[in-house]
């Protein structure tokens, strides 16, 4: 299968200025491979740096050193580098991300929060509300809230409205920072289906999962992150690339 | 038809470069180059005094900076440096192809003139004639900004600072502009009422995908509108990127400062 993202050479520093100038080393000299119908996994313990990572990918943070080379249009793109509209353009159509918290609008209801991605990649209106609906109803929200705003909903039910919504439309690539982190068995269930319906058309996945049940059941590699001693143990180490889950079957690269 | 979509431009609507401003010995901003493409949102934020104002009026060819260019890219016009204009051929710009909201609705209304006046006035400047067609889209444009249509033809004085705000935003809508320039439009309003104008506003901004400019200390605000940030301290530029990462990577002291100075509710 084809690579869908490759990052290479990422480190993360954060220097907190209004801390004393105090520098946080995350990690040095990471890379990860991620291909169309995979799920990696990262593990390690908290403050490893599994979400610094996630959100690196997403240049949602950006890393000091390093390449995050993104498909998209078929052609790789990098992500530290890239202009803003072409990071704009890639997170609206390439790269989808679901993390535990949802970013409440005040107003817009939840059925329009989770259509939003569809409709702004163009899907048909009535298309894109159906999927929505489908969506919500699979993953167990009520109907009559549909038409709220999600401010008052609880963390669990926020927390599916997110999952909604970054299912709605199939992105190529998607990042899940503990999208399951407040789920009942049978909502991580739903969720365990709906990554296994995106690895079936392709979608190349990385998450981050709490509990090691939710990895086995989606994981096809895992990769630790080891932070020891406010350094990395050694750069290469630091993500133990294909480290495959002795049940499941390694993807074919 | 989504301002995101529409960010993806790669020309640029107005391009500044080296826009420097003093006051004689009191600095304005300094050095500042900033671009706008076509239905991008470009937030400016800092505190009183970095400047935020004086390069927003240097933006809008409100007023002359000592140095630096501002160039503008009209609809199928060729770049023009705003202040080789002349001043009738700025008015002219200002009044077809931008907007400005100030952070006072009074200083962009009339005060003793209908709501259908102060909406309708916009498209007569544009050259509409027909007084029927320009009723109707005041009506419109006062529902778009969820204000009851039957109030056409009350005197703005009557209406609540909220009211105000979104009449002034209605007013500036209707005519099409390509770029909005925004001056703390949220500013004097209550939050509930602030979240409203934020709301319509997102929803609007991104329908017509028009290009807007705004100035604001409030990250809540940027945040929820703008797809990109600049930071600026001192007069100067001192930051800039997508605005999620300029708020949840910011590098710089300064904007570590002030976004570590947010009250969490």
């Amino acid at each position: 299968m084809s690579v869908q993202l490759h990052a290479e050479g990422l480190s993360k520093t954060f220097t907190l200025h209004t801390q004393g100038g105090a520098r946080l080393p995350v990690f040095e000299n990471i890379g990860l491979t991620v291909h169309a119908g995979e799920c990696v996994c990262l593990d390690g313990p908290s403050g490893s740096g599994k979400s610094t990572l996630l959100r690196s990918l997403y240049a949602n943070y950006k890393p000091q050193a390093g390449a995050v080379h993104i498909r998209h249009d078929g052609e790789m793109i990098d992500m530290v580098v890239a202009p803003p509209w072409k990071i704009v353009e890639i997170r609206r159509r390439t790269i989808g991300y679901v993390s535990q918290f949802l970013r409440v609008i005040p107003r817009i209801s939840t059925l329009n929060i989770v259509v939003e991605p569809a409709v702004a990649n163009g899907r048909k209106i009535d298309d894109a509300y159906a999927s929505a609906r489908r969506l919500l109803e699979r993953l167990d929200i009520p109907e009559r809230l549909w038409s709220l705003a999600p401010a008052t909903f609880s963390g669990g039910e926020q927390q599916r409205v997110n999952i909604a919504r970054g299912f709605v439309f199939d992105y190529p690539i998607l990042l899940l920072d503990e999208p399951t982190a407040s789920l009942d068995a049978g909502n991580k269930k739903t969720v365990v289906s709906l990554i296994a319906a995106a690895k079936a058309r392709g979608a190349a996945i990385v998450g981050i999962f709490h509990d090691a049940e939710m990895r086995e059941a989606v994981g096809d590699r895992i990769v630790e992150m080891n932070f020891s001693a406010g350094r990395i143990a050694a750069t290469r180490a630091t993500i133990r690339n294909d480290v495959a889950l002795s049940r499941r079957s390694a993807p074919t690269c | 038809m989504d301002a995101i979509s529409n960010s993806a431009s790669r020309t640029a609507l107005l391009e500044a470069s080296g826009v420097s401003k003093s006051y004689g010995a009191r600095i304005g901003c300094i050095d500042v180059s900033v671009t706008v493409g076509a239905g991008e949102v470009l937030g400016v934020v800092g505190e009183s005094g970095s400047g935020k104002s004086t390069l927003m009026k240097c933006l809008s060819g409100q007023i002359v900076p000592d140095k630096g260019a501002v160039i503008y890219r009209g609809n199928d016009r060729k770049p023009v440096d705003v202040f080789s204009l002349s001043e009738m051929e700025r008015r002219r710009l200002r009044r077809t192809d931008w907007g400005f909201v100030h952070q006072n609705p009074l200083d962009g209304l009339h005060i003793n003139v209908s709501a259908g006046g102060n909406v309708g006035e916009a498209l007569m400047s544009r050259g509409v004639r027909n007084y029927g067609s320009i009723r109707a889209s005041a009506q419109d444009w006062l529902e778009r900004l969820e204000i009851d249509p039957s109030r056409v033809d009350d005197r703005a004085r009557s209406f609540s600072g909220g009211m105000l705000q979104r009449l002034q935003v209605a007013r500036n809508l209707v005519a099409a502009p390509r770029l909005v320039f925004m001056d703390e439009p949220t500013g004097g309003l209550d939050a509930s009422v602030q979240a409203r104008l934020l709301d319509v506003l997102r929803t609007l901004v991104r329908e017509l995908a028009v290009a807007v400019i705004i100035v604001t200390h409030d990250l809540a605000v940027v945040r929820l509108l703008a797809d990109r940030l600049i930071v600026m301290h001192r007069g100067r530029v001192i930051e800039e990127g997508l605005t999620d990462q300029v708020l949840d990577d910011p590098h710089e002291p300064y904007t570590q400062l002030l976004v570590s100075s947010v009250l969490q509710i």
